[in-house]
């Protein structure tokens, strides 16, 4: 099993605020890694380091097998790494097909621009937004402006994807739509970090599940593992026993 | 057809730049000359900042610097050096090259209206820089011996020929434009000005791009400048760095349409035509700047994205069309 991603202890600070604290893990090319951890626990801040829009105040990461610490965001784009924001960041006034044509013409496979027209009709058509092409991006509504992002960091055709809760905001048929869409990614062989909220996603799709609380990795396992960890039922309700209560008064 | 359909975006520009070249041939009038000048000049000046302002979304307010600087630069090859036109012209256009190369690899870091409070600062540092240079003439400014038109046959010939180099300027100009906007860097560009963090994360190299799109946008300026002095025969601090100049090309490009191939021109064509009649009118002629910062805010107030932007946002077909 060849690692895609290595994480050691990768330590990221705001003034006096430690966002991340000695974070540590290993991702085998093709799994899916659910990340999960209540609101502020650095989710989005790890997602930042991985991918060169902060670099870490100590600790390394490779990709790839290469250290990357210290690259910007083009630099990872260009090795093979995508990633789609919590809060989208469509480029409002060009088309949806324009939009997904920069993730092609800039991603790691260098495409021309003929090629990237061609490679954004496919993936606009897997996402389901193809009716949509030739619109401006400014003006879809938030599920399809999710899919774009998704479409954009597809059109890379990347090595690893970190998806940042694509599943937040949507109702129910969509997200099912998008998680049967996460699936279909995995056998394309393109391994997935997914930021998710949503427990009854991120343990039918995850392979493996690491949990942040405050900074600091308080677990990791299989789904299962997770389900039943006592820290992990502390983060999110507070006292497990409490928590236990709960579970058996219902 | 299709074929055809695909190029009008760059078919319009040049048939209006021809147009121009023509004008005073067809009219048969002097005047006719010096309007088509002033008016190709814009253009010219105007798709050249279209490349930072409208294409990646950096608002230079003192663009106007490398109009002056390469003109500088050209003109002292001209008047002292004794170099020819050309070679004048070329060394002006790849001096205010160099010039922002070394100037984006400084401030193109600062983002909004720090960029722009930057330029601002840089085009009056440059005027106060020249003034004090010995080399250049310091306040005086330089001027350009008589007998140096000789070598062209003459005064009248000479600005016969300036009038064709700068109508061939405006085209290059505009086919610079053109491809950039077509191509996978112009891709780039538009993406850095949407967003610049989501390029960055898509993989634009933003920092190159907005450097090579800050130095393409300052080539046919420099060029532009040492024609417009060898015209005049002379060079001063004063007329090279006029700081009002720079926001009549942001009124320009703003007005046409930012971030289109044509919306300069229109833009310049229509500022221009204005300013002949404002500053020939009994009642605007002390005003008439007061008018263009009327416009810049009406603009601003009800069409940001200018004339071509305005129609290219209502309709699918014009969208496709209007690169």
């Amino acid at each position: 099993m060849t690692l895609l991603l290595q994480v050691q202890g990768v330590t990221k600070r705001f003034g006096g605020l430690q966002a991340l604290t000695q974070v540590t893990f290993d991702l085998p090319k093709g799994q899916i890694l659910g990340l999960i951890g209540p609101n502020g626990a650095g989710k989005t801040t790890l997602f930042n380091t991985i991918n060169g829009v902060y670099h870490p105040e100590e600790g390394r990461i490779l990709f790839q097998g290469k250290d990357v610490t210290n690259k910007m965001p083009y630099h990872l784009a260009k090795m093979g790494m995508a990633r789609t924001h919590q809060i989208v960041r469509p480029l409002n006034e060009l088309t949806v097909r324009e939009n997904v044509m920069v993730g092609a013409c800039f991603g790691h496979e260098n495409q021309s621009l003929g090629k990237a027209a061609k490679i954004a009709d496919e993936v606009l058509e897997f996402v389901g937004i193809s009716s949509r092409t030739d619109q401006l991006a400014g003006s879809l509504n938030v599920a399809q402006k999710k899919r774009l992002e998704m479409a954009r960091a597809l059109a890379s055709h990347p090595h690893l994807l970190l998806l940042d809760e694509v599943l937040a905001g949507l109702n129910h048929s969509e997200i099912d739509g998008m998680i049967q869409m996460i699936l279909d990614i995995r056998t394309q062989g393109i391994t997935i970090i997914m930021i998710e909220h949503l427990m009854k996603a991120v343990m039918n799709v995850s392979d493996r599940i690491f949990v942040l609380d405050y900074g600091e990795q308080i677990a990791e396992g299989s789904p299962e593992e997770i389900a039943n960890h006592p820290k992990v039922i502390e983060a999110y309700l507070g006292d497990p026993k409490l928590a236990e209560q709960l579970m058996e008064e219902n | 057809m299709k074929n055809w359909k695909q190029y009008i975006g760059i078919i319009v520009p040049l048939l209006v730049v021809a147009g121009l070249m023509l004008y005073p041939t067809i009219t048969g009038k002097a005047a006719a000359r010096e309007t088509a000048f002033t008016i190709l000049k814009a253009i010219a000046l105007a798709s050249s900042l279209n490349i930072l302002l409208g294409y990646t979304g950096y608002v230079s307010f003192g663009h106007i610097v490398f109009f002056g600087f390469g003109g500088y630069v050209g003109f002292y090859l001209l008047s002292v050096q004794g170099v020819s036109l050309w070679i004048s012209i070329l060394v002006g256009g790849i001096s205010s090259g160099l010039l922002a190369f070394l100037l984006g690899k400084a401030i193109l870091r600062l983002r909004g209206a720090y960029f722009a409070l930057a330029t601002i600062g840089v085009n009056e540092a440059m005027r106060a820089f020249i003034n004090n240079i010995e080399l250049f003439g310091g306040p005086i400014g330089l001027t350009l011996n008589f007998k140096a038109y000789q070598a062209y046959g003459g005064a009248a010939k000479a600005l016969e020929m300036a009038f064709y180099i700068v109508a061939a300027l405006a085209f290059l100009a505009l086919i610079m434009s053109y491809f950039i906007r077509t191509s996978k860097f112009g891709l780039g560009l538009l993406a850095i000005r949407e967003n610049e963090d989501a390029a960055e994360v898509m993989g634009v190299f933003a920092p190159d791009a907005k450097t090579w799109a800050y130095v393409l946008s300052a080539i046919v300026p420099g060029m532009i400048g040492v024609l417009f002095f060898f015209k005049n025969g002379n060079v001063e601090p004063h007329d090279a760095f006029p700081l009002h100049a720079s926001i009549e090309l942001l009124v320009m490009v703003m007005l046409g349409g930012q971030g289109t191939v044509l919306g300069p021109i229109l833009g310049a064509f229509a500022y221009q035509g204005m300013r002949g009649y404002l500053v020939t009118s009994d009642f605007f002629k002390d005003i008439q700047l007061s008018v263009s910062g009327a416009l810049l805010l009406m603009i601003v107030l009800f069409i940001p994205s200018g004339a071509i932007g305005w129609l290219r946002q209502r309709n699918a077909v014009l969208r496709r069309v209007l690169a």
